[in-house]
C-alpha cells in the first residue's frame, strides 16, 4: 500500500463510498421495521398489561366499560381474506391461463392491461362502488338464491343464514377478492410466461390437453411464484381498510358464523375508532390490534414458507 | 403409390406429399416428397434454417400450438392424413412422440415424469404401471441407475440421464415413431454415444425421425438420410449412399464440409 496511484486511490474511495451508502440504506429498512415493531409493543403496554393474552379471545369490545378484546376483529379480518382468497385464487387461475395459453393474440395485451388498471382503482372507489352499487344488488337478489341453494345444505348452509342487508362479512370479502384478483392474476400470467416452451411442447409431445399441460406441468414448474402472488394477494386483503369499512357493517357484537352478518375487521376499527378513543386503554387496545394484524401477517408469510418447503420435498428437490 | 420402394422389406410409415409450409406468409417448406420407413432410423440434416425442425414438428402437428402457420398437401402416418381438421391430435401424439433439443423434465419425480404421459392415454394398474415404468427404463438404458430414487426429482439428473429420461417417457405410452429433434445438441460427447447406442437398440421397435446439424451423427445412426436446405429437400436416400456418393453437386458440397 506503499505506492498506490491516485486513480487507484479514487476507485477504492469511490467503491468504499458506494458500498456504505447502499449498506446504509438496508440497515434502515432494519431499523425502520425494529423501530415500528417496538413502537407497537410499546404502545400497547397498557392493553397488554390489563387484559393479557386473553386479548386474543376475548369477544367483547366496550369502549364505555373500558373492557377490550380482539376476537371480533380478528375473525373479521381472517374470515374476510379467507372469503377473497377463495374466490380470487380460481378467479384469477382462469384469467391467468386464458391469457396465456388460451386467447387469442390480439386479446391478450387489451385483456392483461385492463386486468392491471383494476389493480390501480383506489379502494376508497371500491369502497363507495360496493356499498352504493354493489350491495343493494347483492341483498336484493345474491343473498336470498345463496341462502334458498348453499344455505340448506347441512354444515356450509350455516355460513349462508340470516337476513339479506347487503353488507356483512361476505360483501366485504367479494370485494377484497376483487381487489385482490388484478394482483394475484398479472402475477400468475407473468410467472406462467416464463414457463419454457419447450417443457410445455414436451407435455403436449405426449398427448396433453391444455388443462393437463397447465395443472401437471406450468404449475408445478411456477409454483413459487404462483404461491408468492396469492401471498401479495393475501397481505392486500388482510391489510385493506376502507373497502372493507364500507362493507363489512363494524359490527362489534358476535351474532354466529353467517357470513351474511356484519362484523368488523382489524384495520376497519382502527381507522374507525382511533379518532374516538378517549381512555388510554382504548388507545392501547387499538395499538394492539394493529400489532396483532402485524403478527398475523408475519405467520402468513412464515406458513408460505413452510408450505412451498413442502412442496419442494414431494417433488423431491431436495435431493 | 402402392409398393415402389426398392426394398421389399421395408414398410412404409409416415409419407410426406407435396408438403408446403407457412409462417404467416413465409414459404418455410417447398414442395417436400418423402417417406419414412417403418423401424429403421431417419435423419434430417442441413444447415440453420433449412426446414428440418419444421418438418420434424408436423408429423406430431406441434405448429398447431401457435398461430399463423399453416400447412399445404398431405402427411399420411398409416395412410391416413394426419394434417385433416377432424385428427384427434391427443390420440395422434400417443402415436408419436418426441424428443427435444434440451431435455425437459417436468417438475416431478422420476417415476412420475414417466407416470404421467401414461396417465394421459391409459388407465393401469398400480403393478401394470411399475411394469411398463420399469420398462420404459430399461429401454431408454436408465433403469440402473435411478431404479434406488425412482422418487426423487427428475430435474436432479445429469444432462444425459435426463434426455435419457425423456427418452423413456416418449416410449413408454408405445408410440409407433419416436421424432428426436437435435436430441444431443445439449449434452457432453459420452451421453450422447450412450443416446446414439440407444437408438439402435429402439429401432428394433419403434420408427426414429431424428433432426441433426451434426453429419457424423447422421451418418452413424441413420438407415436414411434427407438433405435439406432453404425449404427444399435437395436429397433423399439411404444413409450410405448420401455419404459415399451423392448424386446431387450440392449434397456432395454440403457432406465434404465445403459448406454449411
Amino acid at each position: 500500500m506503499s505506492q498506490e496511484s491516485p486513480s487507484a486511490l479514487r476507485h477504492r474511495v469511490g467503491d468504499l463510498v458506494f458500498f456504505n451508502l447502499t449498506r446504509f440504506f438496508a440497515v434502515v429498512t432494519l431499523l425502520l421495521l425494529a423501530g415500528i415493531i417496538v413502537s407497537l409493543i410499546h404502545g400497547a403496554l397498557p392493553a397488554i398489561d390489563k387484559f393479557g393474552l386473553s386479548f386474543l379471545w376475548t369477544a367483547e369490545w366496550n369502549p364505555p366499560m373500558d373492557r377490550f378484546g380482539a376476537l371480533i376483529p380478528i375473525y373479521g379480518t381472517l374470515a374476510t381474506s379467507l372469503v377473497a382468497l377463495v374466490i380470487a385464487v380460481p378467479v384469477s387461475f382462469g384469467i391467468a391461463l386464458f391469457l396465456t395459453e388460451l386467447a387469442p393474440p390480439w386479446l391478450r395485451r387489451p385483456l392483461g392491461i385492463a386486468i392491471e388498471l383494476l389493480a390501480g382503482i383506489p379502494s376508497i372507489v371500491y369502497g363507495m362502488w360496493g356499498l352504493l352499487v354493489f350491495a343493494p344488488i347483492f341483498a336484493e337478489y345474491v343473498q336470498p338464491a345463496l341462502a334458498s341453494t348453499v344455505g340448506k345444505v347441512p354444515l356450509l348452509g350455516a355460513l349462508f343464514q340470516g337476513a339479506p342487508m347487503g353488507i356483512g362479512i361476505l360483501s366485504a370479502g367479494i370485494i377484497l377478492a376483487v381487489m385482490t384478483i388484478p394482483f394475484i392474476a398479472s402475477v400468475m400470467r407473468d410467472v406462467f410466461e416464463i414457463t419454457p416452451p419447450m417443457l410445455k411442447e414436451s407435455a403436449y409431445a405426449l398427448g396433453s390437453t391444455t388443462w393437463e399441460v397447465v395443472w401437471n406441468v406450468v404449475l408445478p414448474y411456477t409454483k413459487i411464484g404462483v404461491v408468492g402472488g396469492i401471498m401479495l394477494g393475501l397481505g392486500r386483503a388482510l391489510g385493506e381498510t376502507m373497502a372493507v369499512t364500507f362493507l363489512i357493517g363494524n359490527m362489534n357484537f358476535f351474532n354466529g358464523i353467517s357470513l351474511f352478518l356484519p362484523g368488523n375487521s382489524i384495520a376497519s376499527a382502527l381507522a374507525n375508532e382511533f379518532a374516538e378513543a378517549e381512555s388510554e386503554i382504548y388507545t392501547a387496545s387499538l395499538i394492539e390490534l394493529g400489532l396483532i394484524l402485524f403478527v398475523i401477517t408475519l405467520i402468513v408469510l412464515t406458513l408460505s414458507k413452510i408450505l412451498l418447503n413442502r412442496l419442494s420435498a414431494q417433488e423431491g428437490t431436495s435431493s | 403409390m402402392t409398393n415402389d420402394s426398392p426394398d421389399a422389406a421395408l414398410r412404409r410409415q409416415i409419407a410426406v406429399k407435396n408438403f408446403n409450409f407457412y409462417y404467416g406468409k413465409y414459404h418455410a417448406l417447398k414442395n417436400v416428397n418423402l417417406e419414412v420407413f417403418k423401424e429403421r432410423v431417419t435423419a434430417f440434416i442441413g444447415p440453420s434454417g433449412c426446414g428440418k425442425s419444421t418438418l420434424l414438428r408436423t408429423f406430431n402437428r406441434m405448429y398447431d400450438l401457435y398461430p399463423d402457420q399453416r400447412t399445404e398437401g398431405e402427411i399420411l402416418l398409416d395412410d391416413k392424413n394426419i394434417l385433416d381438421r377432424g385428427v384427434d391430435l391427443n390420440e395422434l401424439r400417443a402415436k408419436i412422440g418426441m424428443v427435444f433439443q434440451k431435455p425437459t423434465p417436468f417438475p416431478m419425480s422420476i417415476y412420475d415424469n414417466i407416470a404421467f404421459g401414461i396417465g394421459l392415454h391409459e388407465r393401469l394398474s398400480r403393478v401394470d404401471l411399475d411394469e411398463r415404468i420399469e420398462w420404459a427404463l430399461q429401454k431408454a438404458a436408465l433403469w440402473d441407475e435411478v431404479k434406488d430414487k425412482l422418487k426423487q426429482s427428475g430435474m436432479g439428473l445429469s444432462g444425459g440421464q435426463q434426455q435419457r429420461l425423456c427418452i423413456a417417457r416418449g416410449i413408454a405410452i408405445k408410440p409407433e415413431v419416436l421424432l428426436l429433434d437435435e436430441p444431443t445438441s445439449a449434452l457432453d460427447p459420452i451421453s450422447t454415444m450412450r443416446i446414439e447406442e440407444l437408438l439402435h437398440e429402439l429401432k428394433r421397435e419403434f420408427t426414429i425421425v431424428i433432426v441433426t446439424h451434426n453429419m457424423q451423427q447422421a451418418a452413424r445412426v441413420s438407415d436414411f438420410t434427407a438433405y435439406m436446405y432453404l425449404g427444399e429437400l435437395i436429397e433423399f436416400g439411404v444413409t450410405d449412399e448420401i455419404f459415399v456418393k451423392p448424386k446431387k453437386k450440392q449434397t456432395e458440397d454440403y457432406i465434404t464440409g465445403r459448406f454449411g
